[in-house]
């Protein structure tokens, strides 16, 4: 079932004199638990369409459809309800509020969704322990290393159950290693059923995505599903066995 | 969010920057403090003029030889004898609303006892001065018609004419010699304390009146029996003005005043006088609470000012609350609670500065009263001028747009 159906959304931007369209004419629909990689040169729009999904700024024009609600005419408070509880943003730079130790970060949309403070702690506590980060919860970000953050930010995302992670280049500020276990951990959630769209230029992080959307000029350009690279192994692995 | 959590994220928002916040609420601080001395000062001297009241009565009024102010302004500049002792029976037989008239003679005199002397002021008096003034005997007995009838040479004193002439010595059946002339002291009377413009009513002796005039004060007032003021009590202080009018009719017919020739006399309304004082206090002390308070209101633009720096400072913390749920109105209270708990705050601080400032005031010898509504009142203003002034910038940063807020640095 289609978790988020785009017809004919564009995006313009007045800047005085000229207009820009950062997106012309997207349509396009993505499952629940789809893994999707946004790919596409920088200008191409795909950070504008990542707003335009995380309800973060509506477009000019066309129809977004959430789970079958219609997101494009929705007031500012009932966007926040939905980033609140449906959608859960993974930034490139983490995106801790850097006086807050990582439970109380993890707690914010918590707070915000209206939970009681016990159950809140309660909840933010399992959801870092998921993450592996039970030793961590009352440090401040600055204590903890790029890895950890971003641990504490997809916790965050993930505390409230939401149907769809946005994840904006979230191996970007991330060495190799650790990036591939922030992938891990993504791919894990998503495995679960929760519907994750990331944002990337890096081919190695998209290849490891069953979907991918391309983006020119604030245009589909091309929208494939790839094997993905464990599929890939996989496949290999089969054939030599057939070959012996 | 609960309002628990705004308030308690706001406090910690508020220390994260704990030199700029307490800068900012310092004008509130000043303006709270100034307004609680303010009214503490005002407060003090309308007690100390309540409490003159209190012991005068507002039934009394005093009236003195010599003509009112003229039309020009000038006074009389003789202030001849022009009453005596007749005048106040007259006042006291004639009249239907005056309870009693009791005539006085003022001075000073020079008291000298074994132990100490000392220059004293003097009232001679008739046994009609205590109903008409409330002087209360601590012992002894006080001064009876007799003893103005015969000039007894006898004397009351007050607490601390007796003490500097007796010391601990009870005084009752002493002699004090006032003016050379040796007199025995019967009673004592009960402390009155110090009046309005400072001096000592208890530093005082009192001499039966026509002891006073024959031996003491002045030998030529004898013959004319005239006295230096005449006390009238009135039955109630709703007549008072009819009783002015009363002692004027008697005193102009006893003098024998062609109408249109001006009173040689002044008739003081001692309660009016005091209402008086204590209306233009009442005024002061509001117009220099007014003042203070301007104080408070630019408080309240700074931390308007010092918000709005918050609020651009703090864009990217703003995109990423709203990015995971905070609604408008989330963002909204959080930064008009912190103007709220900077200015409640600094409300607090200045309630506690301004009560440390009234006890150093009384410490330079100045009457002040704090009570708790001015109090509540500053502190009231100062929360609701930190809700006024936070306001805009509170509704500045709830307008941000998210994904703007998220791409500030």
């Amino acid at each position: 079932m289609a978790l988020i159906a785009l017809e004919g959304i564009g995006k313009r931007y007045d800047l005085g004199e000229v207009a820009i369209d950062a997106l012309r004419d997207v349509s396009l629909t993505i499952d629940e638990g789809e893994a999707v990689a946004i790919m596409g040169p920088s200008g191409s729009g795909k950070s504008t369409l990542l707003a335009i999904l995380g309800c973060l700024d509506p477009p000019t024009i066309g129809s977004y459809r959430l789970g079958g609600d219609e997101v494009g005419k929705m007031s500012a408070a009932a966007l926040a309800a939905i980033r609140c509880r449906r959608i859960g943003f993974v930034f490139q730079g983490f995106n801790l509020l850097p006086r807050l130790t990582a439970i109380e970060n993890v707690e914010l949309p918590l707070a915000y969704a209206g939970l009681p403070p016990r159950k809140r702690r309660e909840k933010a506590a399992a959801t870092l322990e998921r993450l592996g980060l039970s030793e961590r919860m009352n440090h401040l970000p600055n204590q903890l290393s790029g890895g950890q953050q971003q641990r504490v930010a997809i916790a965050r995302s993930l505390v409230n159950d939401p149907d769809l992670i946005l994840a904006d280049e979230p191996t970007g500020a991330l060495d190799t290693r650790t990036g591939n276990e922030i992938l891990e951990v993504l791919e894990g959630i998503n495995a679960g059923g929760t519907a994750l769209v990331v944002v990337t230029h890096d081919v190695s992080v998209a290849d490891r995505l069953r979907r991918r959307i391309a983006l020119k000029d604030g245009r589909v350009g091309k929208d494939s599903d790839h094997p993905t690279a464990a599929e890939v192994i996989e496949r290999r692995a089969k054939l030599a066995l057939v070959e012996q | 969010m609960s309002p628990a959590d705004t308030l308690r994220s706001a406090a910690r928002a508020l220390r994260a920057n704990g030199l700029r916040s307490a800068l900012t609420t310092l004008g509130i601080v000043i303006g709270v403090a100034s307004v609680v001395v303010m009214v503490a000062i005002g407060a003090g001297t309308q007690a100390l003029i309540r409490e003159e009241i209190e012991r005068t009565g507002t039934n009394i009024i005093v009236v003195m030889p010599g003509a009112a102010a003229s039309a020009s302004g000038t006074q009389s500049a003789l202030i001849r004898p022009t009453l005596s002792d007749e005048d106040a029976i007259s006042l006291r037989d004639e009249s239907y609303g005056i309870v009693t008239a009791a005539p006085s003679v003022p001075g000073v005199a020079q008291l000298v006892t074994p132990r100490g002397n000392a220059s004293t002021a003097l009232q001679g008096i008739t046994e009609e001065f205590f109903t008409a003034r409330n002087w209360r005997l601590a012992s002894g007995r006080t001064i009876v018609a007799e003893d103005v009838e015969t000039s007894a040479k006898v004397a009351m004193l007050g607490q601390t004419a007796a003490e500097t002439l007796f010391g601990d010595v009870d005084p009752i059946g002493q002699t004090v010699r006032v003016n050379q002339v040796p007199v025995e002291v019967i009673g004592l009377l009960a402390a009155k304390g110090k009046s309005m413009d400072g001096t000592d009513d208890d530093d005082v002796i009192f001499l039966p009146l026509t002891t006073a005039r024959e031996q003491i004060v002045g030998r030529s007032s004898v013959k004319t029996h005239s006295v230096g003021m005449i006390t009238v009590k009135i039955a109630d202080s709703e007549g008072i003005d009819a009783g002015i009018e009363e002692v004027r009719d008697i005193l102009r017919f006893q003098h024998r005043l062609r109408p249109g020739q001006a009173d040689d006399f002044r008739i003081n309304n001692v309660a009016e006088m005091l209402n008086l004082q204590q209306e233009s206090s009442a005024a002061m002390t509001r117009l220099l609470a007014a003042i203070a308070s301007i104080s408070l209101l630019v408080g309240g633009i700074g931390i308007m000012n010092i918000m709005l720096v918050s609020v651009t400072e703090r864009t990217r913390e703003i995109g990423i609350r709203m990015a995971v749920g905070g609604t408008p109105r989330d963002i909204l209270l959080q930064f008009l609670a912190e103007a709220t708990v900077l200015s409640v705050a600094g409300g607090l601080a200045g309630a506690v500065v301004g009560i440390v400032g009234a006890i150093f005031v009384r410490q330079l010898d100045m009457r002040v009263e704090v009570t708790a509504d001015p109090m509540l009142l500053a502190f009231t203003f100062s929360a609701l001028v930190g809700l006024v002034f936070g306001i805009y910038p509170a509704v500045h940063a709830s307008r941000k747009s998210p994904v703007e807020a998220l791409r500030s640095e």
